[in-house]
């Protein structure tokens, strides 16, 4: 077998928010200012002997020394929390951005499904604009026009392929971009999570597309926070956090490791503050945790007791229309409730306007509610239509232990992740 | 399995690039089927949903020049070389046209595309250099109507216009890609490029002998003023095509090479910029 992908030492660097004072808006002026002071804090540094490169406060290591290998026609699980570098390694491995460090070699063309719809022009009909976004993925026009009907047909566009596209519904859009870029076949194939756009039924196109490209013998990354789909498609995996590479081993084995160890902070989700995007401001999150009833934080919740969500966040200047709320997800990825602190009409009324400060928005979950297993909870920050602050699908997880629930009498698993109380009535009629 | 086989995959080494990083024009030439759909991209959606068009190529130096016969021609009176006023600045605001053009759409192509930038690899030279050529269609619709004043004002060339016109179009071109990878490059990080530019261009019209005739600066100050790469061009069209002033000389060969080290530190710039353009965009 020939090695596809050779990671060796990859390290990407970037700086973060500048430093905050200054240089805030990336001006020229600041650029003069910068230059000029240069020398003076060139030698600080040396005078502190103080590599330049290392780890100075504002920079921030997306990848730090990660070496791994793929084979040639293996499919490989990319699992990490928001964070962990995963969308850096795959903008590296696609020659988007060059790393800091370290080497890459690549047998063959990377497509990546991250370049689905790039270089779309929405005067442009969907015909023209196959031929735009084939040339753009580095197909030649002859490549193109051999594949153009398959293209078309997967797209199920053909009505409308002499339409600008700004007339196509969002649906059709995407469904033409995905096809070109599903027909581009490279030798290695990078996926990230934009198969959660699009209706079910093309999700499990682009999914089938996915193994095909697998049958024959190229090379799949694949980057998803859905547990399932990873554990589905994948048969090695490697986990990744904070830019480090924690470990590579069969995916369920990769998943256990990851879902014990990266992320159940024992009911506790701290932020720091170089995970969080400057694009949250002004919302800071601070904490998620999950509580029992005498307030102690808890990473096995029981499902005969009522259990406290809390998310503790500062705003940084007043919010209007401002929502925090959760997502409780079943490990396999289906969600199981959303629900934000402005759901009732009387709340939002309260609280639609909210000043600066520091804040603690906590519900509490019923008890009987939830069935045996593991659950994960995201945390969402967001104003209705207007922009979304802050999301981490994933804060932390948890388990659920079921003793005393109703039919434990059996040891039986349950199918369902919920698990009510129900009031049955048995009555006997004859 | 079998359809890999049948072709040996390309290995491709991704590594930091140190220093002023190669230009690395081969993978441009690879690429070229992308700059013909860039620019055909770029003219085909340049005059959707107007009214007027691509009249708009003719209609914008041919409103200039009737402004400027007005004011320099008519109430002025700016010595020509003795060549009718229209003509005279119609044959320099072609060149000058396309510079602007250049620059306008060229400074905006990295920002403009950043989507194509943050997630596909293409060499991004592309964008400006497609930006920049695709203002010759322009050129060529506004050079019409030069040839139409040509002949109504019985102005004819010489025969070395057939050479010397494709020399200062490439004279052109090259001042303009230039100048527009600095800009396009700067404008990455520095998007102070967009509010410069209108006064930029403004200022430098005032520089370039475009409304006026080179031959009005006195003698000892033509080589400082040929350090404007702009003023070899438009001088050397109006050599070309209607004959006027001394044709190549010292104050050319200035210019020109200004121009090419414009092009080629911006070349230099551009790519060493280009590392962290989906950083920074």
């Amino acid at each position: 077998m020939t090695t596809a992908i050779k990671v060796e030492n990859l390290g990407k660097r970037y700086k973060i928010g500048a430093a905050p004072t200054k240089f805030k808006y990336g001006m020229l002026r600041d650029v003069i200012v910068d230059t000029a002071t240069a020398p003076i804090r060139w030698a600080r540094a040396l005078a502190n002997k103080q590599p330049l490169l290392e780890d100075q406060p504002n920079y921030i290591w997306a990848l730090n020394d990660v070496s791994f290998d793929v084979e040639e026609g293996k499919v490989l699980g990319i699992v990490g929390r928001n964070g962990a570098g995963k969308s850096t390694l795959l903008k590296v491995l696609s020659r988007v951005t060059e790393p800091t460090r370290g080497t890459v070699t690549v047998r063959g063309r990377v497509g990546s499904l991250l370049e689905v719809g790039t270089g779309f022009h929405p005067e442009l009909t969907g015909r023209e604009n196959i031929y735009m976004n084939g040339a753009i993925l580095g197909m030649k026009r002859a490549e193109i026009e051999n594949k153009f009907d398959e293209i078309v047909a997967f797209s199920e566009v053909e009505q409308f392929i002499d339409t600008p596209v700004k007339r196509y519904s969002s649906g059709m859009y995407l469904r033409l971009a995905f096809a070109v870029a599903a027909h581009l076949e490279p030798e290695i194939l990078v996926v990230d999570e934009v198969l959660a756009v699009g209706d079910a039924e093309f999700q499990k196109k682009c999914l089938g597309k996915m193994g095909d490209v697998a049958q024959q013998g190229r090379t799949v990354l694949f980057v998803s926070h859905n547990m399932s789909a990873i554990l589905r498609l994948t048969e090695e995996a490697i986990v990744l956090d904070k830019g480090k590479l924690l470990m590579r081993g069969p995916t369920q084995q990769a998943v256990d490791y990851y879902l014990s160890s990266g992320q159940a902070q024992a009911g506790e989700r701290l932020w720091d503050a170089d995970e969080i995007s400057p694009n949250a401001a002004p919302f800071r999150p601070i904490a998620m945790r999950l509580k029992d009833q005498k307030g102690k934080v808890i990473d096995t919740v029981r499902s005969i007791e009522p259990v406290t969500v809390e998310m503790e966040y500062r705003l940084e200047a007043p919010l209007t229309g401002l929502r925090v709320g959760f997502y409780l997800s079943s490990m396999r990825g289906e969600y199981i409730i959303t629900a934000f602190d402005t759901d009732d009409a009387k709340q939002y009324e309260k609280f639609s306007a909210r000043d600066s400060g520091h804040y603690i928005s906590r519900c509490t979950l019923p008890a009987d509610l939830l069935n045996e297993g593991r659950y994960s909870l995201g945390v969402n920050a967001s104003t209705f239509g207007v922009q979304r602050y802050f999301q981490d699908e994933q804060a932390l997880a948890f388990s659920v232990d079921i003793s005393g629930a109703p039919g434990t009498q059996w040891a039986e698993p349950r199918q369902g992740p919920i698990r009510p109380r129900l009031d049955w009535n048995i009555e006997k009629v004859e | 399995m079998s359809e890999l086989t049948k072709h040996e995959p390309t290995t491709i080494y991704i590594k930091p690039s140190t220093g002023l990083t190669a230009l690395n024009l081969r993978d441009l030439w690879v690429y070229r089927e992308l700059v013909f759909f860039m620019i055909w991209r770029d003219i085909k959606v340049r005059y959707k949903q107007t009214m007027l068009g691509a009249a708009w190529a003719v209609i914008q130096p041919v409103m200039t020049m009737l402004v400027f016969n007005f004011i320099f021609g008519s109430v002025a009176k700016v010595p020509t070389d003795g060549i009718p006023y229209p003509i005279f600045s119609y044959t320099a605001l072609l060149p000058w046209g396309l510079f602007v053009a250049a620059l306008n759409q060229a400074s905006r192509s990295l920002t403009s595309n950043n989507n194509m930038i943050t997630k596909v690899y293409f060499p991004r030279l592309v964008l400006p250099i497609a930006s920049v050529l695709a203002g010759l269609v322009d050129f060529a619709i506004a050079f019409v109507i030069l040839i139409g004043l040509m002949f109504y004002y019985k102005v004819s060339p010489a025969w070395n216009v057939l050479w010397a016109l494709p020399l200062f179009m490439l004279l052109a071109i090259v001042t303009a890609l230039g100048v527009a990878l600095w800009l396009s490059a700067i404008n990455v990080k520095y998007r102070d490029v967009n509010y410069a530019l209108p006064f930029l261009t403004q200022f430098w019209l005032f520089i370039t002998p475009v409304a006026y005739s080179a031959n009005v600066i006195s003698e000892k100050w033509q080589l400082v003023y040929s350090l404007n790469p702009m003023a070899g061009v438009v001088n050397g069209f109006r050599w070309a095509l209607l004959g006027a002033g001394n044709g190549p000389d010292m104050a050319l060969w200035v210019s020109a090479s200004i121009s090419l080290v414009i092009l080629v530190t911006g070349l230099f710039y551009f790519r060493n910029m280009e590392r962290t353009f989906a950083d920074t965009i």
